[in-house]
């Protein structure tokens, strides 16, 4: 094990991210705030027929889209006569991995391929794992995958452990650590003694693998229905998703397709505690990610996040772990798919909000995930009761996460919780003026970039910086 | 009595990355008070006991000392019990489907 101390590796940050990552983030800085985001996208050389292609050379992408006949008729039978949408999902489960994240792996596999990389390797707890050990595995590459995976009792998230086994299928070395944000000190580690890719979640290799699920989606609703649909929701964390789908969405001409992150609320938990970190029975798709990682997406690993999802997102909603856990027993008992409740947070969200929409609607899920051992509501919710959490059926309102999870009795009960987007952009943008140096002032490139960040007007900017700098004073 | 591994064996190992006061600052105060552990799989290198210091060969090729945690380690991640606050949904929602269904 290296002796090098936290603060020598973590001062090496900069160095060792260049190398693994091989993108000059520098170059694309325009102003005290602002980056050229399209210009770093497309600097990767791969456009959208491109990287369909790399991807179907290993069977990712092109994957079912459903529609939930039994589903759309339970959203109608809770629904006001007229109202109902047709709820329809993306079946990504269907890819090598299990995941839409075969989307976000393929890129950086093929690129480290590319430009002669021994391996990749990813910090990451969930399906991402599963993804870059399988495209690794795929290209030949070496692959080490770093987890949080326990915490000081030794005790594993069933979710992780399953994980676990999967990328060690594929024949990654895992690096499982417990609880706490040194994982990434602990992931330059590995990247500096290797010389591996940096398979990061926040690259643009990572983002536009994922443009295909949202291009994939409009294509196929447009050919079955003749026309793009009216929602597309996606499980939101840190913002690939949304951001990736969504751009997807807008290069199929799906300009009128409004867009929905939806997150499971675990609001009162604390992402770096060894005490909570087992009273989370979801370990991504959650607030946890969903927030910071809206109001601040440069908190990534990589200098400029690729995934920034204020940019797309119209809505944003979270639900209980309570209704997810009830609408995958729901998906399974039937539509007859038995997918893993992390996938299932948007299909949740989507369920009540086909109820406010007409009948003639369409309402797509963009995507599924396997399940498993771990990587299910059984595995979930018997360690939760292991940790004294109590789970009971009722009201999901009084779902109290790290405390109490609460299965709704009826599908009527399901209704997302609207996040205040006013509130994030304003913290977003709170945010964005913290990072100015002293004495720096946004100019005109700026304002026209945190225009774009926040998906809002110049107005609209320019009264929260000033109400921010009144607050200030 | 110790148990002993022979060269080769699939095994895991594990130690201290960080102790307590090398962590990184503003940790919440119960992460504090614990050390950063890793464990790894890989193949030993030479014969090893449990609780002694051991190389090993990972996946990815590289060598990697620590304690020998565990000899040819279980996946113990399961789907345990049926929990009875969902056993009953399956049921629940077929009867609404069913009622819709005979009422048109």
């Amino acid at each position: 094990m290296s002796k090098d101390s936290y603060k020598a590796i973590m001062d090496q940050k900069a160095d060792i991210m260049r190398s693994s990552v091989g993108i000059d983030y520098e170059k694309y800085t325009t102003g005290p705030l602002s980056f050229d985001y399209e210009a770093m996208l497309n600097d990767t050389g791969y456009d959208l027929d491109t990287i369909r292609d790399i991807q179907g050379r290993t069977a990712v992408g092109d994957t079912p889209l459903v529609e939930l006949r039994n589903l759309t008729e339970l959203v109608r039978a809770v629904s006001e006569p007229g109202k109902g949408a047709r709820l329809l999902v993306k079946d990504e489960a269907a890819n090598p991995s299990g995941s839409f994240k075969d989307r976000r792996a393929s890129l950086s596999a093929f690129e480290a391929k590319k430009n002669g990389y021994a391996g990749i390797a990813a910090a990451t707890s969930g399906n991402y794992g599963a993804a870059v050990a399988s495209q690794a595995a795929k290209a030949g590459l070496g692959c080490i995958i770093v987890q949080e995976a326990f915490d000081s009792k030794g005790i594993a998230q069933p979710e992780i452990a399953e994980k676990t086994r999967a990328c060690e299928a594929y024949g990654a070395e895992v690096v499982r650590l417990s609880v706490g944000p040194e994982l990434f000190y602990y992931f330059l580690i590995v990247l500096k003694e290797t010389g591996y890719f940096n398979a990061s979640l926040y690259t643009p290799y990572s983002i536009l693998g994922i443009e295909t699920l949202g291009y994939e989606l409009a294509v196929q609703v447009k050919a079955r229905e003749g026309r793009f649909p009216d929602v597309v929701v996606a499980t939101h964390a840190g913002g690939g998703n949304v951001t990736g789908t969504a751009r997807g969405l807008i290069k199929a001409g799906a300009t009128d397709t409004l867009m929905v992150a939806a997150s499971v609320d675990l609001s009162g938990l604390h992402m770096a505690s060894d005490r909570d970190f087992n009273r989370k029975s979801f370990t991504t798709g959650h607030t946890g990610f969903s927030v910071p990682f809206s109001t601040w997406p440069d908190r990534a690993d990589v200098p400029r996040n690729a995934a920034r999802s204020l940019r797309y997102m119209d809505r944003f909603v979270t639900v209980t772990q309570g209704e997810v856990f009830y609408m995958t027993e729901a998906l399974a008992a039937i539509e007859g798919m038995e997918r893993g409740p992390a996938g299932n947070t948007s299909l949740a969200a989507a369920f009540a909000i086909a109820r406010e929409m007409d009948r003639e609607h369409i309402i797509v899920v963009q995507e599924t995930e396997y399940t498993g051992a771990g990587k299910h509501p059984l595995g979930q919710l018997n360690l939760a009761k292991q940790m004294g959490i109590d789970v009971r059926r009722g009201d999901p309102r009084e779902n109290q996460p790290g405390k109490a999870i609460v299965i709704p009795e009826h599908p009527s009960q399901i209704k997302p919780v609207e996040m205040d987007l006013d509130r994030i952009r304003r913290s977003y943008l709170r945010n964005a003026l913290n990072s100015l140096a002293e004495g720096e002032k946004i100019t005109e490139t700026d304002m026209a970039y945190l225009v774009a960040e926040t998906k809002s007007d110049e107005t609209y900017v320019r009264e929260a910086i000033e109400s921010h700098e009144r607050k200030k004073r | 009595m110790t148990e002993r591994a022979l060269k080769n064996t699939w095994v895991e190992i594990g130690g201290v990355v960080l102790q307590k006061d090398q962590r990184a600052p503003n940790l919440p105060d119960d992460t504090k008070q614990v050390a950063l552990e890793m464990r790894v799989k890989g193949f030993l290198v030479h014969d090893a006991e449990k609780g002694g210091e051991a190389d090993i060969i990972t996946l990815s090729g590289r060598t990697v000392r620590g304690t020998l945690t565990e000899i040819n380690p279980a996946y113990t991640h399961m789907f345990g019990r049926p929990i009875p606050e969902l056993s009953p949904i399956a049921g629940e929602i077929r009867a609404i489907l069913r009622e819709r269904r005979n009422a048109s």
